[in-house]
Parts: C-alpha cells; sequence; structure tokens
C-alpha cells in the first residue's frame, strides 16, 4: 500500500508561493557549494601530472612522515639573562603596589608579576579607602598587551622621533601666535601632573587647562562645589547605614566614581540581628537595584518628584500615583533611620544633586563625609560644552587632548570636520583611537603599569603609580613630555619623587610610601583654578516620548578598554549578555512597540531592531531586550560600546550611546520606531527564573531573627524505611566518607548577603587560571569557558518567596502545565538574587564517579582535581555534574587563528599565568580551587618552617572580592573565619539533596523587609 | 718430514713479529719536561705560595689583571720602591709619588690591597717567583703529548694487525694439514661413507604445526613487548645530551672545583626553576680565570676534543668582558643553552620543594653530574620514575614546625614511624597537574 503521506520539511511549504520551496526542489543545497575554491584553476587542473594514486601515495607518505616525525621531541632553547637583576628569581612572583587613575577607574592595586611581566592585579588592602578594584581593573593588565597600542610617536601621520614631535609641537605652539589653545585631559586627580600643567600652561599662557570626563559627574561636582568650595563629589560610608534611599544613583555600580560596594556590604550582612535596609528607586534595572531590599521602578521625572517630596519641596500629591506609597514609606523609613540614613540621588541635574547634599547635612546623616571628598572627577561639563563650541566655531584654533577620545564620545560630524581643520591637535593615546587617528601629532602614550605617578582620589589619602615592567613600546607619558616641552630635562621619576619629598611625604619615608602605594598627608594639592559651574537644572518630564536613561555597564565603563577580550566577554551582571550593548525595555513598552525576543533552536536569544532618535541623532538598528524591571516608559542604553577606530574588529560591538550624550545629560527624551531585522545575542543565561526551588535560600531580617535555623535553612530531607531523615545524616549516604581530620581541608563560603554580583571575581579567575576567551558565536553557543559564574535570577512572582509557594501549590497536570510555564517568565519588577558558581568541589563527587579514565579525582585537602592531560573528552563529567559548571574545550583557543583573542599573538600571550597549563582540545577543565596558590601557600610554610596562619590561603576569588563574600580557608583550622562560617545558621549547601557533600557553601540571604 | 718443516715456518714467523712488536714497544717515551734553572738565589718556592696566597686575586704573571702583570716586576721598578709600594700603597698616591700615582692612575684609581705583613724577605721571595719565565707554551706541550698518545695508538695497531696475520696463517695452516691428512687417508685406503639424503631442517619444522604456533606465539609475543618498549620510550630523553653553545663542563667546576650546585642553581632553593645561571655569575670567578691550567687544558683536548680557554673566550664574547681592558663593553649576547631537562607543560615541578624542603640531593635526579663533562639527562623523568620515589621517600620533618602537628597524626593513622611522601599525599593527581 503505497503510502500518501505528505511530509512537511518547513514552515515555508504552508506558502504555495514559495521561491525558497522551488528553490529547494531544483537545488540539493540552498547554498552553491564553492567548489570555485579548489577546481577553479582550470589551467592548472589540467597540466597537472598528478594522478589520484600519486596523489594518495603522497597522503600516505606524508602521514607516515609526519607521525615519524612527532617521536623526536622538539629542540628547546633556554636563554639565561646577561645579567640577571637582583630582584627577580625565575620562578618566584613579585608583587609592586600601584595605583590606576585611567580617569574613569580609580583605584590601589596590587600587580603579580612573574620574570618582570605584570600577570595579575590584586587588591591593595592598604588602599581600601580609594576601593574599587572591579572587574575593569582586574582586566587592566591585559590592555597593557593589546596588540593594537601605538608603537610610538606620529608626525603628521608618520611614524616620527620624540626629538621630531618635541620640535612639532614647539613650532606648533609658537606658530599659533598666541591664539586659543585647549589642552582637554581626563581627570588625573594628580597633584604632580596639577602642577606640571600649570608650568606648561605658564610657558603657553595660550593653552586653557580643561578637565574632561566622558561620562560626565559634572551636575554632582557643580552641586558640591557651590556648597562647600571644592571641585569634588561627597564621600559615603555605606557601613555606617541604617536606611539607604538611592533616587537613580548606582551606587554598586560607576556612580560617582564607584568603590562603594565594600563598605555597602558590610551594612547588609545581618549583625546582631541588625541590617541596613536599601530602597532603590530607578528606571533601568542595575546591579544598585538588584540588590536592594525594596526596587521601586520609576521613570526619572518620577525620580525627581520622590526626591522633591522626600527633602520636602514638594507634598505628597505631587508625586506620581505610581511611587507615592513607596514615596511615603521611603521617607518615613528614612526618618525613623535619623542620623544612620542617606540619600543618594544619580539624577544628572545639579540641582536634586544639591537638594540631597542638603538633605543629608540636614539629618546630620553619618553616611556622608564631606570634609573628606572623593577627588576622582573634576571636569565641568559647561567648560566642555565651551570648547566644543570654540572649536566649531573656530574661535580656538589648536586642540591637545589626553587621556579622552572627543572624537568618538561627541559623534557629531560637525565636531570631527571642525577638529580635522584645526591648525594644531595634538592626541595623547594608547591607541590610534578615533581623536588619534585624525589628530596631526600623536604622542604615543604608556600604559599605567608601565608609567610613574601619583593620585588623590580621596582628600588626604595619595597614592603613588609606579612602573611594573619596562615600557612596551616607545611610548612617553604625558607628564614626561610636559617637563620635556617646559624645557625640563629631569625625568618624572626625578620630579615626582622631589614633588612628593617636598610636599606630601612630609619627612616620611618615599620607599614606603612606594612600598604601601598609599599615604595620607594633610597636604593640599594646588589643582589650578575652580572652572566654570552652570550645569543647567533639568526637569525629566519627556511628555510622550519615552525616556532614555543611559548607563555604563560593569564590563566596558565608559569605553576606554573596549579592546579587551576578557570586558567583552565578562557577561552583564544583570542581563547575562556578552559581546553587546542593547535597548532595555519593559516588557509592556514591548508589547506597545511590538517587539519580541524569541529563543531559536539552540536556545540563543534573538532580539528585534529599532531605531532610535534623539533629538538629530539617530541610530538605525539598535537591539531590543526586554529587561524585568525597567521602569515602564524608560529605555535604556550602554556608553562605550561601537567604537571602530583601532579596535579589531570582534570587538567592535554594540552601537555608540555617545550619539545621544546631548548636554552630557544620562537622561534624554526618545523615539524609538521598529525596523527590520534580528539581532543575535550571546546571553549566556537564559532561563532567567528559579522555578519557586531553593538554589539560593533566602529569608527576611524578621523571621531570621525571630524563628529557629530549621524554619527558615532546614536540612533537606530524604525517605528512608518511610521515615524522614536529613540527608546530611550517614544512614542517607551511599558512600564511605573519607577522613579529612588531618592535614588541610578547604572550604569555600560565598554569602549570598554580600556579594553584589560585580564580576570582579570572574576576571580575576581568567587572569589566574589563563581561562580563554571564545568570542561571540560561541559565548551564543553556550560554550563559553568561564570557570567561575554569577548566575542572576529573577522572581516569577513580586518576590522569590511568592515563587516557592505558586510552586508547593501547584497540583495536577492542567496547573503544572501552565503554572510553570507562567514561572519561567519573570515579573515586571522582580526580585533579583546573585549567586555565584564554581565547580562545588564536592566530596562525594558524580563526576568523578563516571570518568571512565580517572582523570578527575578527589585530593585528601577536599579538592576536585581535574588532570586535563589523562582527559579523553567524553564529556561524561558535565554531564553528571548536577551544577554544570564543566568546561569543555570544544577548540583549540591557544594559537589558533580562528580564535584571534589574546592567546594568538605574542603580546597577548604574555599575560598567561606561567603556573597554570593552557588547556588544549578536547579536554574538560573547571575550577580548581586555585590549587595553585593553596599549593604556593602551603610550599612557603614548609620552606619557612612554619604552620599556616589563618588567611594566608586564598584563591583568585576570594582575594579580588572586595565585599569579603567570597572567603577561603582550612576548616580543620578550628580558628579560621571559614570554620566559623561554615557553623553559621545562614550555612546552606547548593542542591544539598542531591547529597553531593561540596566543600563550597553559601550563606542563605536575608532580606531587611522590615516596613517603617 | 713434511710437518716438520710446516712447524720451522710458522716458528720463524712468530719469532719474526715478536720482535717486531716488541721493537715497537721499547720505542723510547718522547714526553719531554724542561727545567728552567731558578732565576735568582732566593726561595722562588716560598715566593710562588705566597704569591697565590696573596697576589693571584688581581695579579697574573704574564697578563693584565685587575692589576698589573708581575713578570719580572723587579725590573721595571727599584727593590726599595717595591717595599714600601707593596705593605702601603695608599700613602705613596698621596705622598705624590709619581711613578705610584701613574699606576694608580692607569687602573683608574683601583686601590691596591696593602700586606705590611709582608717582610722584605718575603717580597724578595715573591719577587723572585716573578722571574719564572712563562712555560713553554701549551701548544707545545699539548704536541708533546699528542705525539705520545699518537704512538701508542700506531703500535696498537701494529700488534693487532700482527695478531691477525698470525691467525691467518694457522688457518691456512690447519686447511693445508687437513689436506695431506687426507691425502695420506686416500692413499692408505680409506673409503668415505656417502651421506644419505636428509630432509631440511625447514621442511620438518613446517610439517609440526605445533612448533610453527608456538613459535608464532613467541614472535608475536616478542614483537608485541618490543613495539610496546619502543613506544614506552617516545619522549623519554633519557641520555640526552646536545651539543650546548659553550662546552661547559660539570666535572670541572663541580667536580675538580667543589662549587656546590646551589652556587650557581641558587633559585633551585626558592623557585621552581633551578635556573640557569646569568653570565654575571660566572663572570664571579672567571674575571680572574681567563685560562685553565695547562694540565686541565691539555686533559680537555685529549680526551674531548676541546680546547677550555676557547670556550672561556666564548663567555668573554657573550658577557662583553674586554680582558685588555678589564671591563665590560656592554655588548652582549645572550648565551642560548639548549634545555635538556624538559618536562610537559602540564606537569608542574618546584625545585624548592625538593631540594629546601625535602633535602634532596641534587644528585638524586640528575646523576653523577660531578663526574658529567657535557650534562646529560641521568633519570627518565617519566611519571612513573617520580611517583616512584614519592613512595619510597620519607618526608624530611626535622625541625619543621609545618609537619609537626600532621605528622604525628597522619603517622599515627597510618600506623608508621616515618610517612613517605605518598602518605602525605604525594600520589594526588592536582598535586602536580593544574
Amino acid at each position: 500500500m503505497a503510502s500518501n503521506k505528505k511530509y512537511w520539511k518547513s514552515i515555508e511549504e504552508l506558502n504555495p508561493e514559495s521561491s525558497v520551496v522551488e528553490a529547494l526542489k531544483q537545488n540539493e543545497f540552498a547554498q552553491p557549494i564553492p567548489t570555485d575554491q579548489f577546481l577553479g584553476d582550470k589551467d592548472v587542473l589540467e597540466r597537472t601530472s598528478t594522478t589520484r594514486r600519486d596523489f594518495l601515495k603522497y597522503v600516505g607518505f606524508s602521514t607516515a612522515a609526519a607521525s615519524l616525525a612527532a617521536c623526536e621531541g622538539p629542540v628547546i632553547k633556554s636563554i639565561p639573562y646577561v645579567v640577571a637583576p637582583d630582584e627577580i628569581v625565575p620562578g618566584v612572583a613579585n608583587y609592586y603596589a600601584t595605583t590606576i587613575s585611567d580617569g574613569f577607574d580609580f583605584a590601589s592595586v596590587l600587580v603579580k608579576t612573574r620574570e618582570g611581566r605584570p600577570i595579575k592585579i590584586e587588591r591593595n588592602d592598604l588602599g581600601g579607602e580609594i576601593g574599587g578594584v572591579n572587574a575593569r581593573v582586574h582586566a587592566s593588565v591585559l590592555s597593557m598587551y593589546d596588540k593594537n597600542r601605538l608603537m610610538g610617536p606620529q608626525v603628521n601621520g608618520q611614524e616620527a622621533s620624540w626629538a621630531d614631535l618635541d620640535a612639532a609641537v614647539a613650532s606648533g605652539l609658537e606658530g599659533l601666535n598666541g591664539a586659543e589653545v585647549i589642552l582637554l585631559t581626563q581627570s588625573f586627580a594628580s597633584p604632580s601632573t596639577a602642577a606640571l600643567i600649570q608650568s606648561f600652561t605658564k610657558k603657553y599662557p595660550n593653552v586653557k587647562h580643561v578637565t574632561y570626563d566622558m561620562v560626565s559627574s559634572s551636575e554632582a561636582l557643580d552641586a558640591f562645589q557651590e556648597t562647600y568650595g571644592v571641585r569634588a563629589l561627597a564621600d559615603y560610608d555605606f557601613s555606617k547605614a541604617g536606611t539607604i534611599v538611592s533616587i537613580g544613583a548606582d551606587i554598586l555600580g560607576d556612580w560617582q566614581g564607584g568603590g562603594f560596594e565594600a563598605a555597602y556590604a558590610k551594612s547588609r550582612v545581618p549583625k546582631d540581628g541588625r541590617m541596613s535596609r536599601h530602597i532603590q528607586f530607578e528606571s533601568n534595572m542595575s546591579l544598585s537595584g538588584a540588590n536592594a531590599d525594596k526596587r521601586v521602578p520609576a521613570s526619572p521625572a518620577q525620580q525627581a518628584a520622590v526626591l522633591g517630596y522626600i527633602t520636602g519641596a514638594k507634598a505628597l500629591a505631587d508625586v506620581p500615583e505610581a511611587v507615592r506609597p513607596a514615596a511615603e514609606q521611603a521617607k518615613k523609613q528614612l526618618e525613623k533611620a535619623g542620623d544612620r540614613g542617606v540619600l543618594v540621588c544619580g539624577l544628572p541635574c545639579p540641582k536634586a544633586q544639591k537638594k540631597v547634599l542638603d538633605y543629608n547635612t540636614s539629618i546630620g546623616s553619618v553616611v556622608m563625609d564631606v570634609t573628606r571628598p572623593i577627588m576622582k572627577f573634576s571636569g565641568s561639563s559647561t567648560e566642555v560644552q565651551k570648547v566644543i563650541d570654540g572649536v566649531k566655531n573656530g574661535s580656538i584654533k589648536g586642540l591637545i587632548t589626553a587621556g579622552v577620545n572627543p572624537l568618538y564620545a561627541f559623534p557629531d560630524a560637525d565636531f570631527s570636520a571642525a577638529y580635522t581643520n584645526l591648525d594644531f591637535t595634538l592626541a595623547f593615546a594608547m591607541r590610534a583611537d578615533e581623536t588619534a587617528a585624525s589628530a596631526k601629532l600623536v604622542a604615543a602614550t604608556p600604559h599605567y603599569l608601565e608609567a610613574w605617578g601619583d593620585v588623590e582620589a580621596k582628600k588626604g589619602t595619595f597614592s603613588l603609580v609606579q612602573p611594573t615592567i619596562r615600557p612596551l613600546f616607545n611610548t612617553r607619558q604625558f607628564q614626561e613630555c610636559m617637563l620635556a616641552w617646559t624645557g625640563s630635562t629631569q625625568s618624572y621619576h626625578d620630579y615626582l619623587k622631589a614633588f612628593w619629598q617636598s610636599n606630601v611625604l612630609g619627612g616620611n619615608s618615599w620607599s614606603k610610601a612606594l612600598h604601601d602605594g598609599v599615604f595620607t598627608s594633610d597636604f593640599s594639592a594646588n589643582y589650578g583654578a575652580l572652572p566654570e559651574t552652570g550645569t543647567p537644572a533639568r526637569h525629566f518630564d519627556t511628555g510622550e516620548a519615552m525616556a532614555l536613561c543611559l548607563y555604563t555597564k560593569t564590563g566596558l565603563g565608559d569605553g576606554r578598554q573596549a579592546n579587551n577580550p576578557w570586558l567583552q566577554e565578562l557577561p552583564d551582571p544583570i542581563s547575562r549578555a556578552t559581546w553587546d550593548n542593547y535597548l532595555t525595555v519593559s516588557a509592556a513598552d514591548a508589547k506597545r512597540y511590538g517587539l519580541t525576543n524569541t529563543h531559536v533552536s539552540n536556545g540563543a536569544l534573538n532580539g528585534d531592531c529599532v531605531r532610535v532618535t534623539v533629538g538629530d541623532a539617530v541610530l538605525d538598528r539598535v537591539p531590543v531586550l526586554i529587561q524585568p524591571g525597567q521602569a515602564a516608559g524608560t529605555v535604556g542604553l550602554a556608553l562605550g560600546y561601537g567604537q571602530k577606530a583601532s579596535i579589531q574588529a570582534e570587538m567592535q560591538t554594540g552601537v555608540n550611546a555617545y550619539s545621544f550624550y546631548k548636554d552630557f545629560s544620562s537622561v534624554q527624551a526618545v523615539s524609538i520606531e521598529k525596523v527590520d531585522g534580528t539581532h543575535e545575542f550571546a546571553c549566556i543565561q537564559l532561563h532567567n527564573t528559579m522555578m519557586g526551588r531553593d538554589i539560593i535560600r533566602e529569608t527576611t531580617l524578621e523571621i531570621f531573627n525571630t524563628k529557629d535555623k530549621d524554619y527558615w535553612n532546614a536540612v533537606p530531607t530524604v525517605s528512608k524505611d518511610h521515615k524522614e531523615i536529613p540527608v546530611t545524616s550517614p544512614e542517607a549516604d551511599l558512600w564511605d566518607s573519607f577522613d579529612r581530620s588531618i592535614g588541610h581541608h578547604f572550604n569555600l563560603s560565598i554569602d549570598l548577603n554580600a556579594c553584589t554580583g560585580c564580576g570582579a571575581c570572574v576576571i580575576a579567575c581568567h587572569a589566574e587560571n589563563n581561562v580563554p576567551v571564545v568570542g561571540k558565536s560561541e559565548m551564543r553557543r553556550s560554550r563559553d569557558m568561564h570557570w567561575l559564574r554569577i548566575d542572576r535570577y529573577y522572581s516569577s512572582e513580586e518576590s522569590f518567596s511568592a515563587d516557592a509557594d505558586k510552586k508547593d501549590n501547584i497540583s495536577g497536570l492542567g496547573s503544572s502545565l501552565s503554572e510553570f510555564a507562567e514561572m519561567e517568565i519573570a515579573a515586571d519588577n522582580p526580585q533579583v538574587a546573585f549567586q555565584p558558581v564554581m565547580c562545588q568541589h564536592c566530596n562525594h563527587a558524580p563526576c568523578e564517579t563516571v570518568c571512565p579514565v580517572a582523570a578527575t579525582s578527589h585530593g585528601r585537602q577536599g579538592q576536585n582535581h581535574m588532570a586535563y592531560n589523562r582527559c579523553v573528552g567524553t564529556r561524561y563529567c558535565a554531564n553528571n555534574c548536577p551544577y554544570k559548571v564543566r568546561r569543555f574545550n570544544w577548540f583549540l583557543y591557544a594559537e589558533n587563528e580562528e580564535f584571534d583573542y589574546h592567546m594568538n599573538n605574542d603580546l597577548g600571550r604574555m599575560v598567561l599565568n606561567p603556573d597554570v597549563v593552557v588547556r588544549s582540545r578536547g579536554v574538560m577543565e573547571k575550577c580548581s580551587m586555585c590549587i595553585q596558590m593553596t599549593q604556593k601557600t602551603i610550599l612557603d610554610a614548609k620552606r619557612d618552617g612554619r604552620v599556616i596562619k589563618d588567611g594566608e590561603f586564598k584563591t583568585a576569588c576570594s582575594a579580588a572580592c572586595e565585599t569579603g563574600a567570597i572567603q577561603f580557608g582550612d576548616i580543620n583550622d578550628e580558628q579560621s573565619a571559614v570554620a566559623t562560617l561554615k557553623e553559621d545558621d545562614r550555612m546552606y549547601h547548593l542542591l544539598e539533596a542531591v547529597g553531593t557533600k561540596p566543600n563550597v557553601f553559601y550563606q542563605a540571604k536575608v532580606r531587611n523587609t522590615n516596613e517603617a | 718430514m713434511e710437518q716438520v718443516t710446516y712447524r720451522n715456518v710458522t716458528a720463524k714467523v712468530l719469532y719474526l713479529l715478536l720482535l717486531t712488536v716488541l721493537a715497537f714497544s721499547f720505542t723510547p717515551n718522547a714526553n719531554a719536561s724542561i727545567d728552567f734553572p731558578a732565576a735568582q738565589a732566593v726561595d722562588t718556592v716560598a715566593g710562588e705560595n705566597l704569591f697565590n696566597a696573596n697576589c693571584a686575586a688581581c695579579h697574573k704573571l704574564y697578563k693584565k689583571a685587575t692589576g698589573p702583570a708581575l713578570f719580572q716586576v723587579g725590573d721595571k721598578y727599584d727593590r726599595e720602591w717595591l717595599y714600601s709600594w707593596i705593605k702601603n700603597s695608599q700613602d705613596m698616591v698621596k705622598s705624590g709619588d709619581a711613578k705610584a700615582n701613574a699606576i694608580y692612575n692607569e687602573y683608574n684609581g683601583a686601590v691596591m690591597t696593602s700586606f705590611p705583613a709582608l717582610s722584605n724577605a718575603d717580597i724578595d721571595n715573591i719577587i723572585a717567583y716573578t722571574y719564572t719565565p712563562k712555560k713553554a707554551p701549551a701548544v707545545a706541550a699539548v704536541t708533546t703529548a699528542t705525539t705520545t698518545a699518537n704512538s701508542g695508538g700506531v703500535s696498537n695497531d701494529i700488534i693487532l694487525a700482527a695478531l691477525a696475520l698470525v691467525f691467518m696463517l694457522l688457518v691456512v695452516m690447519l686447511f693445508l694439514v687437513n689436506k695431506t691428512l687426507r691425502r695420506i687417508a686416500e692413499a692408505n685406503g680409506v673409503v668415505y661413507e656417502e651421506k644419505a639424503a636428509r630432509i631440511p631442517v625447514w621442511k620438518l619444522f613446517i610439517e609440526n604445526q605445533f612448533l610453527v604456533l608456538v613459535t608464532a606465539i613467541f614472535f608475536l609475543l616478542a614483537s608485541g613487548y618490543f613495539a610496546y618498549g619502543y613506544l614506552m620510550q617516545v619522549g623519554v630523553d633519557q641520555g640526552y645530551e646536545p651539543v650546548q653553545p659553550i662546552h661547559y663542563s660539570h666535572r670541572i667546576h663541580a667536580g675538580d672545583n667543589q662549587i656546590d650546585c646551589n652556587y650557581c642553581h641558587s633559585s633551585a632553593r626558592k623557585s621552581k626553576h633551578s635556573g640557569i645561571p646569568s653570565l654575571n655569575v660566572c663572570m664571579n670567578c672567571h674575571k680572574n680565570i681567563g685560562e685553565v691550567a695547562e694540565e686541565t687544558l691539555a686533559e680537555g683536548k685529549n680526551e674531548y676534543g676541546v680546547d677550555y680557554n676557547t670556550e672561556i673566550q666564548k663567555l668573554y664574547a657573550a658577557v662583553g668582558w674586554d680582558e685588555d681592558s678589564q671591563s665590560y663593553t656592554g655588548k652582549t649576547q645572550p648565551v642560548q643553552w639548549i634545555r635538556i631537562h624538559n618536562l610537559p607543560d602540564f606537569a608542574y615541578f618546584n625545585h624548592s620543594q625538593h631540594v629546601t624542603v625535602a633535602g634532596v640531593e641534587c644528585q638524586t635526579c640528575h646523576g653523577p653530574v660531578e663526574e658529567m663533562e657535557i650534562m646529560y639527562q641521568f633519570a627518565p623523568l617519566t611519571m612513573g620514575w617520580c611517583i616512584n620515589c614519592h613512595r619510597e621517600t620519607n618526608i624530611q620533618v626535622k625541625d619543621n614546625d609545618y609537619y609537626e602537628h600532621i605528622h604525628e597524626e597522619l603517622s599515627k593513622k597510618y600506623g608508621v614511624d616515618k610517612l613517605t611522601a605518598a602518605q602525605m599525599g604525594g600520589l594526588e593527581c592536582g598535586k602536580c597537574h593544574y
């Protein structure tokens, strides 16, 4: 019986007119097979005398020859120093204290160098006051080994010597006959640099110095300057806070220079029954909102109203209804907290900033510190605007830029054209960025790890920058040029030392200050005349239009490290998307504009594209990501992307949001319109909700304080002989436990209350463990190699506990089908929780039992070992791992043209940690609990013949954690912090019911839901 | 009788040979040694001793070093001047003595150590010693040595050739005797039996299937054994002895001169790498040792075919040392040594763990380095070899607070007095592979 079944081959067949179906009927292959590549040259093909048999002979011979040759080892050369430097012992790391101050990130760091090459950035415990050793700072070491860096100075596009450049600068400046020249620099916050610039402008009186922050804090600076007479930003010590009310301020992000998370986390960990309460009003879902106890989505206009109400300028009735109860509640909460309350604001309006300063002063907030303010930024957008206008109208004849990239950050055709027509353009740059590419003179500057310098990031706290490697290229730092151009023959090092000895140190040791990296002094630096204030007061009522809130991402910040593959591949903590920026849209608005996000067959995310228009600036094809928690009527877009000049093709990602950064305001009225086309995202977390499971255990402060541990953090039970027994009991165990009471037994504790999800640990892990970068298309296939990921969960109901209740109440097939499907969708304003997950180093590891070649095995010290050279790549272990932390090398990621990132060039490979092997194709890898670090600690102790103290054992992630959320140590040392944490009431193991007995444990999250 | 004739011939040949051999063995040994007459009637031996103890650090007889060459120094300066100069040179410089200042300035103000303890007689002895003429150039000594060696070689060859000749003659004689006997037998009418036709052995072998089977199995097993053996040595470079850019003799440095391994490979105590010494370490000694002793030189040429002095010159070229001006030129050229001990990247090995903590002798893994003219890989450096040692070696716990507690508890657990590295966890994969 012949079958008359019709087999549908594609959805296209539904359309009878479809050309695709017709085309496929004619051709077996939809795309032509590229036979031309090897059959194209007919002449050669006909002339050749090689027969098929010959070909096979050659193949056979070359295979045999290759295999024989493979038996012979290569000759490896070993070249010692001719004269070895005293401080370098091959194989032993040296550490130097230095400071990053690239104009966006400021932090005191320790640099680990091996054989004279910096390979890793660590936090400097002595420089904690400055803080802010974030993911970008950790990744900055790789930016030094950027192959796209400028190799030397250029004069009129030609490579030149420094003498040529010096002459060109002198003749250029003198040839202007006194016409105005602007020296446009980043915020240096450097006393010695300020002095050098003053002497330069003295020599060339036609040069005017203007400080420019690409991402402006001008409103807050103006407000502070008008109130206190200093151009600085108020410092906040959130560890003292009882109540934090933030209105649009991303206090855990880059708001006012960042670096607040360490103190913030201190007040967030419940101690003696108390923790701070954090209320956040914001438009975009930020890290701060995600960590807040209560997050209120509010458009900028609503935020301004809430601010007005809280500071007493507005009546409650004037507050929009949507946020009225929250505002009222926040105000009560602040009043209740008294002087332990603090109000912070991120609205780009000097009036709003002034209100905040006044309010905090009026309540006598102990959190705000205006006596020792933050000096990181000093740019004035008023003055920068004048420069832009001056360049455009021709009143300015010359522009010197240092550490800033105005042609990228003012993407305005008029400005670019005017810039190229200037008589004198000089750019200090590390890469041939947009500005340097158009400048007549280019001074190649060194990376901060190759330079000297000083920074006053906080009033009175001075830190030093010292080189950790000889400059890789023919570069000269800005300060050195200033010295040369003012006729000094002194080196900047000598100048700096003399400057510090006569001003800062007050008789103290220079060497000690250099060793520590930071020094506290009463010295009052002269940063020149205060700039003009005058940022206009702004109202944020965008009427019918959407409000665009520009923000900076954890990964790229203001975009100066865009050529850094680690940062490109770092998942955004909130959206978990990599290699992209995108317009974040609320679900309601997405529906209104018909915008969708869809998952394709392999699970990857696709998004629609929109045309975004702000005034005369238009960006076509901006991808849209539907962001839970985005305030309705607002959209978000990250700055720092869309760079092209001197950026490797793979890293030219995203769109340039600076096009919309009009008047240096992060809030803009915007219109969006759907356009054709879809965008492929590389998002590494595609399931956003926890489905009511207790992956992250959490409770409220009230329950935590009043109820027994078993109520809110019970050990899961299993049934044995119809009796419920705890899963931790030996009876529930299939295995005999190994006795680990002797020697070290390492455990890692992660406090979910302290973890803000910032991602610094992820980059630290990359640097320490040579984790490869796989690129966007592999990320899209979920083949990321990150040993440590920070999972982010949204609640599907208004809170995670409501999720759990919903799940528990599901009964029956119909209910479970519909309600589980509902639970996959995040709420409009969800609760958010972060959870760093790395290999859990299970004592009863499921991966170990399934490995056919015993490549993964357990050590006595609690670490799950992975012998790469033994692995044959069956991937059984990854499939059997309940935590999904094993990573497979699908390809060779080092020295492979297909993955042209840092591991594919000699310069980039210099960042590799020589103590950790670079894995090859076809093997499994995973977190080793930094066994190279624990082994080193043990060896050092053995060599010194001493007992190891608590705190000596560290992993890359625990050392990088600013907030102290990740603690590592030996639980057999009863005095150790981690042993205490293991006995803590909040302690639980991830998926404890599985019975894997992990050596990583978590501290349950406690939320302060106490309403005033 | 015929036989007698034959014997006589043999005897004569033998006598002749013996004579030849003896004649060669008694060739007088041409090793010439020339004795130089003492220059002066003072104790040059005492002078030599004093020179070596006090002066040799900075002065050489025939060549500039830190200070000037001292050969026949007595002719350049008068005796009294030398007495006071040696006893306190700085006084003379300060007093403005022209000669003293000239020499002081010529050597860039390098202050000569004062020797107030030397008596005038001592100084006389030293000066007398400086008149020791330069020994016949090393080349001459070498030539003579070579000749001797060669003559020995030639005589050996002749003896061998003679012996071979004798054996040939013996064989010939045997044939002749056999032939003669057979002829006599035939003449006496002896009849030989005809040999029966035999089945060839290989046919018998093939017909015996059991034997074929056993042999086949044997050959299969044998080839398996050898194939396994071959494959197992792939990548094992035991005995690897590459030719190095500078012929550096561990035998002389570590063996003859007893220099501690850690003097040059100092990072072995504190780092994972033993470290190849940088050239400035070589120059700590070789600033003053531009030439090796003559016996050493001769030994090098004869036994290893290398001129040690040229090798030292290679060092000078690499480090940029100008012997004439006794200064660095600044032109350096790093030495590209061939690395001998190559562990794969996936194996982590730390020298300091073994050298400092465990107190393992360098020779345990690197073999009798002090006897190696050229360094070679002594150990197989395979994982099995590492593991074996970890199983057998006890850990060194003495005076090490780190081990105190853990060793006590673990040895109680295992019921042993002393723990091996393996019992401490030295066999765990992750201890070496990460």
